[in-house]
């Protein structure tokens, strides 16, 4: 650090930065969060270059054999030497289907929460600065919101969809509707939190100065509020990602998520869920350990992130 | 003609139940170029002064009546887009605490550039280099670096001088300037004010100093105003009323300052305290602490008036004056 600041020349990098900074540190001493990164990149990895890695193409109905199917796992008696974790009900290899379901869950979550965020921040930061009437309206729009249940709110939502436009018009735009139903169901998560930090954070002096400096009520809102606003956001966005994923999948499983034509994780459990009892257990046990250890590592970063934007823990 | 003129400026606050009056019909002018001290107690006023002449009062605290000439356009009357024109442009204030005036998140470089160029129109190269020579102005060393660095990075007196030159960046007319050493440590303070005295000087730029400091203000300024619960009780030529204060409020601060007690003395302190706004005396507002009181000054609010070399709202003044005159011969 200070050789740094010592001899100008050498401008360190951003991703050195990142390294060397606060968060990086406690990040390389804390083995529960670099074990956590590592099960969440390769997850994340081989989920989207799913197409590169899968051996077959589970929506392609012309690689499927009925024949194939509850063909179990490699290591177990019977099992075909192609499929390594076996075969579905409907013939499909259940390591491609895990890879390319994966693949729609974590896009559906990330897509959702980007939606959360984007209205709760909105909402959050105008209520915040704005205060008075519009803060009081907005709130309590929050609450009656958070009243009703996600999963309630996303049943009724998707059932009727599913009515109006018919199965086959739904299930083609079924990750669309799934992402604005858990996006627009959970923005009072993040519109509450920001609201807080906000009014915090309009009190102080900077705030003061940048309106004496003559800026707009946008400008110190979106530039000078929200940045200081961050860490709050960081930590529910980790959270709400792994709850978007249990959402998405916990729909997919009762059916009114993504159809069993293109299956994500809560759907291919959903599918297995039948043959559970006729020995074909990997069906739902296989891509039930992916999202469990894939939403545990992200609440464990999450945990590990809000330990360290903990102000009461560290102050910087 | 004079830069800024206030005329019976009326600030009241709207509580839950009552509306109290912070500020109550104060009027001063300040010539182009001329420093301007306003001190007062903690609750006098002078912050909420402040910041009325950016029209900056928040909720909820309002304008209730006066006006405020700044070149002639008066500042209560001003829309949102003049305003804004103004705050920042031609007029600039700089704050107690130099510790949470800059944003944390953002670098210096951005804080200066982005500032410069919300209000002129130029290339975010040139905003550099601006904010370069004003760095250098306020005596930062090396100011390329400092751009790049954030606020934390900064001691408090570098900081200081950093927001100084944020207030300068525009050029503007007319800098408030909040107590700005209150929060530094002495030898700092000095610094920082020489400074800005240079600074006023040199690019003929007005200052109101806000301070309950009378050391600074004697330095500092040209005139001063005393303020005492929401009215200015005493204004004139600084010289005179550090020497010859005429108001019995006044005295009594320039008598409980640290140098005019011998040591193994108590310091001649005022007794009492402000007076809260909702609980304002009827008549002086000072006349609970006052030993000069009459019932007359229980009774009516002083007008301010020429006397001698300054403005002063007291009953009292020339009794004060003459008794004065009386002990001095017998003495």
């Amino acid at each position: 650090m200070s050789t740094e600041t010592l001899n100008p020349k050498s401008e360190p990098s951003r991703w050195s930065r990142a390294w060397n900074s606060n968060m990086g540190y406690s990040f390389r001493r804390n083995p529960v969060a670099v074990v956590s990164m590592i099960v969440f990149l390769l997850i994340a990895v081989a989920s989207f270059l799913a197409p590169l890695i899968a051996p077959y193409d589970p929506y392609d109905p012309a690689q499927i054999d009925i024949m194939n199917s509850e063909y179990p796992p490699a290591w177990i008696n019977g099992s075909l030497p192609g499929f390594i974790l076996g075969t579905d009900d409907q013939g499909r290899d259940l390591w491609s289907t895990i890879l390319y379901g994966t693949r729609l869950s974590l896009l559906i979550g990330i897509c959702a929460v980007a939606l959360q965020a984007f209205l709760g921040i909105s909402i959050g930061l105008i209520a915040g600065y704005v205060g008075g009437r519009l803060d009081s309206l907005l709130m309590r729009l929050a609450d009656i919101q958070l009243s009703f249940s996600t999963l309630m709110v996303a049943i009724i939502f998707l059932a009727v969809t599913q009515a109006m436009f018919g199965t086959d018009t739904f299930n083609k735009y079924a990750v669309v509707f799934l992402i604005a139903v858990i996006g627009v169901a959970e923005w009072p998560q993040y519109a509450r939190t920001v609201r807080a930090t906000v009014l915090a954070e309009k009190k102080k002096e900077y705030v003061d100065s940048a309106r004496v400096l003559g800026f707009g009520p946008m400008r110190i809102m979106v530039r000078h509020i929200l940045p200081n606003s961050l860490s709050p956001i960081f930590v529910i966005s980790t959270v709400q990602v792994a709850n978007a994923i249990i959402s998405e999948a916990s729909l997919s499983f009762l059916g009114l998520g993504m159809p069993p034509s293109q299956p994500s994780l809560g759907s291919l459990i959903s599918s297995g869920f039948d043959y559970i009892f006729s020995g074909s257990w990997w069906i739902t046990a296989i891509p039930g350990v992916v999202l469990v250890v894939l939403v545990l590592v992200i609440n464990l970063l999450g945990d590990w992130m809000r330990d360290v934007l903990n102000p009461k823990l560290y102050k910087g | 003609m004079s830069l800024l003129s206030v005329r019976d400026l009326t600030v009241k606050f709207a509580m839950r139940d009552q509306t109290v009056t912070a500020l109550n019909g104060i009027s001063f002018d300040l010539a182009k170029g001329e420093r301007l001290g306003i001190v007062g107690e903690s609750g006098a006023g002078k912050s909420i002064t402040g910041f009325s002449l950016m029209n900056l009062l928040s909720r909820p605290g309002y304008i209730d009546s006066g006006k405020i000439l700044f070149d002639g356009e008066d500042v209560v009357q001003m829309n949102n887009k003049k305003l804004r024109n103004l705050r920042g442009n031609r007029m600039a204030m700089i704050f107690q605490d130099p510790m949470v005036t800059l944003n944390p998140v953002l670098t210096i470089g951005q804080q200066m550039i982005e500032t410069l160029m919300a209000h002129r129109k130029l290339s975010r190269e040139e905003a550099r280099q601006i904010a370069i020579v004003k760095l250098r102005e306020v005596y930062i060393p090396s100011p390329e670096e400092r751009l790049e660095q954030y606020p934390h990075e900064l001691s408090g007196g570098m900081r200081q001088r950093i927001i100084i030159a944020i207030a300068l960046l525009l050029d503007p007319q007319l800098i408030i300037a909040d107590e700005p050493t209150t929060a530094l440590d002495v030898t700092i303070q000095a610094d920082i004010m020489e400074l800005m005295l240079e600074l006023c000087q040199s690019n003929q730029v007005g200052l109101i100093l806000i301070t309950h400091d009378l050391g600074v203000v004697s330095q500092m300024t040209e005139r001063t105003l005393v303020m005492y619960a929401g009215r200015i009780i005493e204004s004139g030529r600084t010289r005179e009323i550090i020497n010859d204060p005429q108001h019995p409020y006044t005295q009594g601060l320039i008598n409980a300052l640290p140098q005019q007690t011998l040591p193994g003395q108590r310091l001649k302190q005022i007794p009492g305290n402000m007076p809260g706004l909702v609980s304002i005396p009827a008549g002086c507002a000072f006349n609970p602490r006052c030993k000069y009181a009459t019932d007359f000054c229980r009774s009516r609010v002083p007008e301010t008036e020429h006397y001698g070399k300054v403005e002063v709202a007291c009953h009292e003044v020339q009794r004060l004056n003459s008794d004065e005159d009386r002990q001095e011969a017998q003495a």
